[in-house]
């Protein structure tokens, strides 16, 4: 079963990183989810400042503006795709995952099967 | 034989095993609806044969069989199931070579599996008790509605959304391992104690206690104790729950108002489940380290030997809610400590601790300490303090025999 790991970034530290975990940290994660073999697909999001916005109206027109609506604090970082066969699973994987640590989290989202 | 014992001995059947097929189906067949749906069909089955054939040597065995093919036969009109079915086929036909419906296999009991999914932290908190009195305790949708106080479809959105998300998010059936336990085990006992002081303490309506909810707690607890038999925590929870449940007669008086406990006859104390609760309580505080349930059973146990409040154990009670709030450091905890205070050294010694507690948020609003802050308030001859006190509860209280029982105090300070 496939489930999305979104990883939402807690506080940030001078050098723009992740305040709560080392880029070793991260490296050490992602070597863990492939040598498992679980690794559907995964990236780390570019900086929030790249974000762009798009939104289309009733009457089709574009508004575009710079970053995401930041409504909270939450910013997805980045993602994770794991092939893994329950919910206990993949709750496992998301707590070793170093974007759950200190004021960090990861949303569990299966992905949906249209019996296709 | 007659319809009417028959129907008796279904109606056993059903309470007493069918937790356990439903259980063991879901084991097999990984899906809560479907064995849901093939569990009330065998029993429907059960009731219009039986009463012909006569009710089967192990009725439970029947049932799990007659329940096993009808699912295998919805799965193979279902063709989205057709490629799991191709598998569990495989291990149908290896476990049941003969599937004959008197077949004298032991129905298994997977019901420790289902405890856990019921009370996984995945699920939203409101909706695991509710799960836990359909799946083991074999209430109806209408059933846990009442206990709960919502409506019906309201009740059946929230069962619906809970399996859903078990199915679709893929929550497994399975116990925790060895490892794991005591971080899920916690989940489970608390489900159990709400749906306990659900029944024990109503947070709304007219009744003071509904005790079928009260005893389908026990009843449940009384389970997870059979299957999990070291877990000192288990054992915990359930003296508590027989400690209290022992006072149930007296809690109530005639015209349904509340007495409290200083003011119960304990005549009325079941002495039985007093001897039952105390022996489990001498298992959950054998060895190191006693836990939450454990020690709050051994204080519920010191209030059940005493012959009267006053000769009730107060400086043991004081002790034990030390070790309580070193354990799980909580308002209520320190509520609860004060006011043992106040019966073992006086009622100044305990408004003085209440005082303490009075910027904790938590407590604003909670009329237990509102309550307990006007009896002892009273209890000190401050009685114009403590009919303002009276008063604040009153504002607070969730039941009608909570709301009579504090008029008659506020009138009594007011004479």
């Amino acid at each position: 079963m496939l489930y999305m790991l979104l990883i939402n970034a807690g506080e940030i530290g001078a050098d723009g990183g992740a305040a709560e975990c080392t880029p070793q940290d991260w490296m050490t994660f992602d070597k863990e989810v492939r040598d498992a073999g679980i690794m559907v697909d995964g990236h780390s999001l570019a900086d929030l400042v790249t974000a762009t916005t798009v939104k289309v109206g009733a009457s089709g027109e574009r508004t575009v503006t710079d970053g995401p609506f930041a409504e909270s604090r939450e910013v997805l970082g980045g993602y994770y795709v794991i092939d893994v066969p329950d919910l206990d699973a993949a709750i496992d994987w998301a707590a070793r995952c170093p974007g759950s640590w200190g004021s960090g989290n990861v949303v569990i989202r299966p992905i949906a099967d249209f019996g296709a | 034989m007659a319809d009417r014992s028959v129907r008796d001995s279904v109606e056993a059947v059903y309470r007493e095993e069918r937790a356990l097929l439903l259980a063991s189906l879901v084991r097999r067949f990984g899906d809560l609806d479907l064995a849901e749906e093939v569990t009330s069909e065998a029993i429907e089955a059960a009731m219009r044969t039986w009463p012909k054939d006569g009710v089967p040597s192990r009725p439970g065995a029947w049932l799990l069989t007659t329940a096993r093919r009808k699912a295998v036969d919805r799965l193979r009109r279902d063709k989205t199931y057709a490629a799991r079915l191709a598998v569990l086929q495989v291990d149908l036909s290896r476990a049941e070579p003969v599937a004959a419906p008197t077949g004298d296999a032991e129905v298994p009991d997977d019901r420790l599996q289902l405890f856990f999914t019921c009370a996984h932290p995945a699920l939203q908190a409101e909706d695991r008790g509710a799960l836990m009195l359909r799946c083991l305790a074999g209430l109806t949708t209408p059933e846990v509605a009442r206990a709960y106080l919502v409506p019906v479809p309201t009740m059946a959105k929230r069962i619906t959304r809970a399996k859903v998300k078990i199915k679709d998010a893929r929550i497994p059936f399975r116990v925790p391992t060895v490892a794991e336990l005591p971080e899920r085990l916690p989940g489970v006992l608390q489900v159990l104690y709400s749906i306990f002081t659900e029944g024990y303490a109503a947070s709304s309506g007219e009744d003071l206690q509904r005790l079928d909810l009260a005893e389908e707690a026990i009843r449940l607890t009384a389970i997870l104790r059979r299957l999990l038999p070291s877990e000192r925590e288990v054992a915990g929870l359930l003296a508590l729950m027989l400690l209290i449940h022992a006072r149930r007669h007296a809690r109530v008086g005639a015209d349904g108002s509340m007495v409290l406990l200083e003011d119960q006859d304990r005549g009325l104390w079941d002495r039985t489940m007093i001897e039952e609760g105390r022996d489990l309580v001498f298992v959950a505080l054998s060895g190191e380290s006693p836990g939450f349930y454990g020690v709050q059973a051994a204080i519920a146990a010191l209030h059940d030997e005493a012959a009267d409040i006053a000769t009730t154990d107060w400086p043991q009670i004081v002790a034990l809610y030390d070790v309580l709030l070193v354990i799980s450091p909580s308002p209520v905890v320190a509520l609860n400590r004060a006011v043992a205070v106040a019966m073992r050294d006086g009622a100044e010694a305990g408004l003085v601790l209440l005082d303490e507690l009075e910027a904790e948020p938590r407590l604003r609003d909670y009329s237990p300490y509102r309550t307990a802050r006007a009896d002892l308030l009273a209890r000190a001859g401050r009685r114009p303090e403590a009919a303002a006190a009276y008063r604040l509860a009153l504002d607070l209280a969730a039941t009608e025999p909570e709301r009579v029982h504090l008029k008659r105090r506020l009138e009594a300070m007011e004479e």
